[in-house]
């Protein structure tokens, strides 16, 4: 059992995420700033420029305790690439010691040479996008790796000396059997990580996906996705403690960059389509390279918009996002709301939300979006 | 004012698309009453809907001067009748209006039984009939064949068929020279108080209600003081006028003729079709015949989507009703959609029109529940209830029974699907009567079926049955006792008002089951099992199970961005507010307008 009081209190450190876009191919789920190299063959020099230009515009902030690459595929940047970002980001703020420092990885991409480099120039966590272990799961998501690669990208990552390795899985793709995710699951598990996500196959408007779904290829079923999450659930066990929706962690080794995000803290977002949060005000920066890139060298902000909410729309904000970890959120005002609300009765009637002492928590996981739409509609006068 | 003996007055039946508008602009062209292009907008109403389905709603008249071959010039009025059987009562009330009528039939379809209904009524009526076939240009036409067919109802002597072609005008001066010889002078009396009926009305924003009229007895005079017969209304004649096809005022309209008044009168439904006007001063004794009241024969209950629009609605309603006294309506209460209105129509046509306009005129989103026709139930202490909503079916302890309007269909039909139709009209508890062969391969038949049957998808049924080759029309019958019991609709246990129906007992089991079935797809999952059951009274006869909702979350890795996640959740949370809460199941406007849906 992850301690609720550690996981709160990464709320309240700060950290970074930068958008690494760039993608061998895209995935057809994928909805996410990508920039396909097959399609649009880029410069990472010169992205990686920007960036540093990016993190030396932003006004004077607190040390980072934590600092997540994502993607796209940052495992595509060399260790050298990667070395500038960590450095500039340790200029302008600095990096605590200990802090964690993730990147997310295609399988195939994890080498041992490139474990240990990036190790070298300052990662310590790793996020390896494993999806499946099924070759037709893995075909029908668009992957290239297969079951060999991933067993060999996990091993590079101990002998590189990660502190914490991620396996994301993908469930309910349509062509994936209980069969087959059980398989996946006991393979994952067999790995021994210390961290694991799952998420569910979830059709994104705009992608490849969305539209076979449109012209009628069969969609994620919610009944399959439930079984396999339940699945997953118990099979998982207490070997790692199920922390949030869709995480997994040793106790301690949670991560510590999500934890922010869930626990409203702040973090500063660089590159493509990165979002940031500080002093109140959630920023989002501009989703397109070319205009990316003109901004930041004609010296101009890429944030393409903002939002500065009100008091209220904090308070359910840090409630509904709260909900999200299995320990809850501290009740709070929006929880207060919410629990005298008809509404809030009726999912505390269902066994749907429960009260433990002053944290409020969904009991049923899978509901959390019943829930968290409950909480953003509440007045602050019910 | 006109001679009466060089008046005609005449309307043209023909069924949908067989010329009739193509024939009257030829008409008005050739007697010169206006420039070809203005034509169309003149004669026909302009409203949207009418002319997208291809019809015209309101009757109207137009003036035409003719300089006959025996150097004569005649008045002849072209009266516009509505070519759907919803609007029976007016087609009548136009007929009474002429001594003639033309009955057009396309050479390249033949009759149809709308158009035989309105010879029928034409013939009731007394009114001279001209058999016209028309399009006698198509390659595809038939004139022979069309002309028998013709012959074959009406009587009377090939040579009387009179051979046209409204589109390049071939014909035309046979068909004046025709209505100048063959139609009767209106009769009536000159010396005489004054009656005049009215035979349509409309409202116009600027005049107020503007009524049709034909002079009967005595004249009308511009200013006079008059009286509406019917609801014994006195008001002056602030304008008489013609329709040329402009509106041009007159001082005075005399026996036989044909115009246009215009009262005081701002509410329509102070003026109604078929009542008679006299002058105050004299009055005639009596008025004219066949006057009755509307009389609506489809109900269905109107609610707003958003309940807080049910004033808006209230407002819409008054509004189309200035402009249609055959709409009636009065609030409603349903459990399920809130409040809202029971609406009674002339038929499903109307209806469908009706909330047509509603919605696209007045921007709102209405559900509708099934239409449903007036039952009567006969309670145990011998008194009678009207039934026009399920909900008002008295308790099983004191009904008695139930009985049910039955409607005279007429249906033709190449014989081929004779047994086509009848397989149709027996499943729908028709009853057969006469079946006639207008020719060897057309069949006139005529049933008794109850006019809930009707009222669905009776016509779409029969159109797709016969490939589009069988017509039907149908008018009012009586009262008959039949096996008809309520099936209620229980979401999780509670009975929805909106979907429970009075059918046959026969297809209570039917209903019930395509109601479950059709909701258990159309609701969404909810957070507990929601069973769906159709009961007739305690007894439940169908049964389903919407599963409780399994998964309800972003199970995904959505990195820093929480406002695009937030939004979608308001969006969504927004969307159900949009449901209706029936007890603790929400359930979503499509449910209800889906499940209503009529198909089979
Ligand atoms: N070929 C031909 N077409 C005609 C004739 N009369 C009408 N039409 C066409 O038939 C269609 C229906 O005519 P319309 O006058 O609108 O029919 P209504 O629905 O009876 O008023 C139109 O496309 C006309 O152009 C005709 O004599 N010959
Ligand atoms: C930024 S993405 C991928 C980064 C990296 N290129 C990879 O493929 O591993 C992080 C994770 O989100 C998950 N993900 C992305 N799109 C998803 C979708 N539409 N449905 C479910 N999970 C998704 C995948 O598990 C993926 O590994």
């Amino acid at each position: 059992m992850s301690d609720p009081g550690a996981l709160d209190a990464a709320a309240g450190e700060r950290a970074a995420y930068i958008h690494i876009p760039f993608c061998h191919r895209r995935c057809p789920y994928c909805d996410f700033a990508v920039v396909d190299l097959g399609e649009q063959p880029t410069s990472f020099d010169r992205y990686i420029t920007a960036l540093e230009i990016e993190i030396s515009m932003e006004p004077e902030w607190c040390p980072l305790k934590a600092v997540n690459l994502g993607g796209g595929t940052p495992s595509v940047l060399s260790p050298e690439q990667v070395g500038r970002v960590l450095r500039s980001l340790d200029d302008s703020f600095g990096l605590l010691p200990g802090a964690e420092v993730s990147i997310e990885a295609n399988p195939e991409d994890w080498t041992e040479q490139h474990a240990t480099e990036l190790r070298r120039v300052g990662i310590n966590r790793v996020s390896l996008g494993v999806q499946s272990f099924d070759p037709s799961v893995l075909a029908s998501l668009g992957r290239v790796h297969d079951r060999a690669t991933v067993v060999d990208a996990v091993r590079n990552a101990h002998r590189a000396g990660y502190d914490v390795v991620n396996l994301d899985l993908i469930f309910g793709t349509p062509v994936e059997s209980m069969a087959s995710w059980q398989d996946t699951v006991a393979a994952a598990i067999g790995l021994d990580p210390n961290h694991l996500s799952a998420y569910a196959l979830t059709v994104e408007l705009g992608t490849a996906l969305s539209r076979a779904v449109r012209n009628g290829a069969p969609g994620p079923d919610e009944d399959d996705l439930a079984d396999k999450y339940e699945h997953l659930v118990a099979a998982v066990g207490d070997r790692l403690a199920h922390y949030e929706v869709s995480n997994w962690a040793e106790p301690g080794r949670e991560c510590r960059y999500n934890l922010t995000t869930w626990g409203q803290g702040e973090y500063l977002g660089f590159g493509l389509g990165a979002h940031g949060h500080r002093d109140g005000v959630r920023t989002r920066n501009v989703r397109r390279l070319d205009v990316y890139l003109r901004r930041i060298e004609e010296g101009v902000s890429p944030e393409a918009g903002r939002e500065a909410m009100g008091e209220w729309e904090r308070e359910r904000e840090r409630v509904y996002l709260g909900l999200r970890l299995r320990a809850g959120v501290e009740t709070g005002e929006a929880g207060a709301a919410l629990l005298a609300s008809p509404a809030g009765q009726r999912l505390l009637a269902a066994g749907v939300v429960e009260l433990h002492g002053d944290r409020l928590l969904v009991a049923q996981p899978l509901l959390t979006d019943a829930v968290a739409r409950e909480v953003l509609a509440l007045d602050p006068f019910d | 004012m006109t001679d009466p003996t060089r008046i005609r007055n005449f309307s043209i039946i023909a069924h949908i698309d067989h010329g009739k508008s193509t024939l009257a602009d030829r008409l008005l062209e050739y007697t010169g009453a206006v420039a070809e292009r203005d034509m169309r907008e003149q004669l026909l109403d302009t409203m949207d809907i009418e002319r997208e389905r291809g019809i015209t709603i309101k009757a109207n008249a137009v003036r035409l001067e003719y300089r006959a071959a025996n150097g004569e010039t005649y008045t002849l009025n072209l009266i516009d009748t509505p070519g759907h059987v919803d609007f029976s009562y007016e087609v009548s009330r136009s007929l009474d209006a002429c001594e003639g009528a033309l009955l057009l039939v396309d050479a390249a379809q033949g009759v149809e039984a709308q158009t035989l209904a309105n010879a029928y009524l034409a013939i009731d009526n007394g009114l001279e009939i001209i058999p016209v076939v028309n399009k006698i240009d198509l390659p595809s036409a038939e004139p022979e064949r069309v002309s028998a067919e013709l012959l074959g109802i009406l009587g009377g002597d090939p040579n009387d068929v009179i051979y046209v072609s409204a589109k390049s005008g071939t014909g035309i001066e046979q068909l004046l020279e025709a209505i100048v010889d063959r139609l009767p002078p209106p009769g009536g009396v000159a010396e005489s108080p004054l009656r005049a009926m009215v035979f349509d009305s409309y409202y116009d924003t600027y005049r107020g209600v503007v009524c049709s009229i034909r002079v009967v007895d005595g004249e009308i005079n511009s200013g006079e003081a008059l009286r509406f017969m019917a609801t014994d209304l006195s008001d002056a004649a602030d304008e008489i006028g013609v329709l040329l096809p402009g509106a041009t005022p007159v001082t005075r309209l005399g026996r036989g003729e044909v115009g246009y008044l215009i009262t005081g009168v701002k509410e329509i439904d102070l003026i109604r079709v078929g009542d008679t006007v006299t002058d105050a001063a004299t009055s005639a004794d009596a008025p004219l015949p066949g006057y009755q009241e509307p009389k609506p024969m489809v109900f269905s209950g109107l609610f707003p989507a958003d309940g807080d629009d049910f004033e808006r609605l209230r407002e819409a309603l008054d509004k189309l009703r200035l402009n249609d006294s055959s709409l009636v309506y009065q609030p409603e209460t349903s459990r399920a959609l809130g409040f809202g209105f029971r609406c009674g129509f002339l038929g499903l046509l109307h209806m469908e029109i009706v909330r047509e306009r509603l919605e696209r005129e007045y921007d709102l989103d209405l559900v509708a529940t099934a239409p449903s026709v007036e039952y009567r139930a006969h309670l145990t202490d011998g008194s009678t209830v009207q039934v026009r909503s399920p909900q008002d079916l008295p308790d099983a302890q004191v009904l008695a029974d139930i009985s049910e309007p039955f409607v005279k269909v007429m249906v033709i039909t190449p014989s081929e699907y004779v047994g086509t139709v009848m397989e149709l009209i027996q499943q729908r508890r028709g009853e057969m009567g006469e079946m006639t062969y207008l020719t060897p391969e057309r069949v006139e038949l005529h049933y008794q079926v109850p006019l809930a049957e009707i009222v669905f998808d009776f016509f779409d049924q029969l159109k797709s049955r016969t490939r589009g080759y069988a017509s039907m029309d149908y008018e009012p019958g009586d009262y008959r006792r039949s096996d008809l019991v309520r099936v209620n609709i229980l979401l999780n246990g509670v009975p929805v008002d909106a979907f429970s129906s009075i059918v046959h007992k026969e297809r209570a089991y039917r209903y019930g089951r395509a109601m479950v079935e059709r909701l258990r797809r159309l609701i969404p999952r909810q957070l507990f099992d929601v069973p769906v059951q159709a009961a007739v009274g305690s007894r439940i006869i169908a049964r389903e199970t919407i599963k409780a909702q399994r998964k309800d979350v972003t199970a995904k890795c959505y990195g820093g961005d929480i406002t695009r996640k937030r939004k979608l959740l308001e969006r969504q949370k927004e969307g159900k507010r949009r449901m209706k809460m029936v007890g603790q199941v929400e359930v979503p406007q499509e449910a209800f307008i889906s499940a209503l849906r009529i198909d089979e």
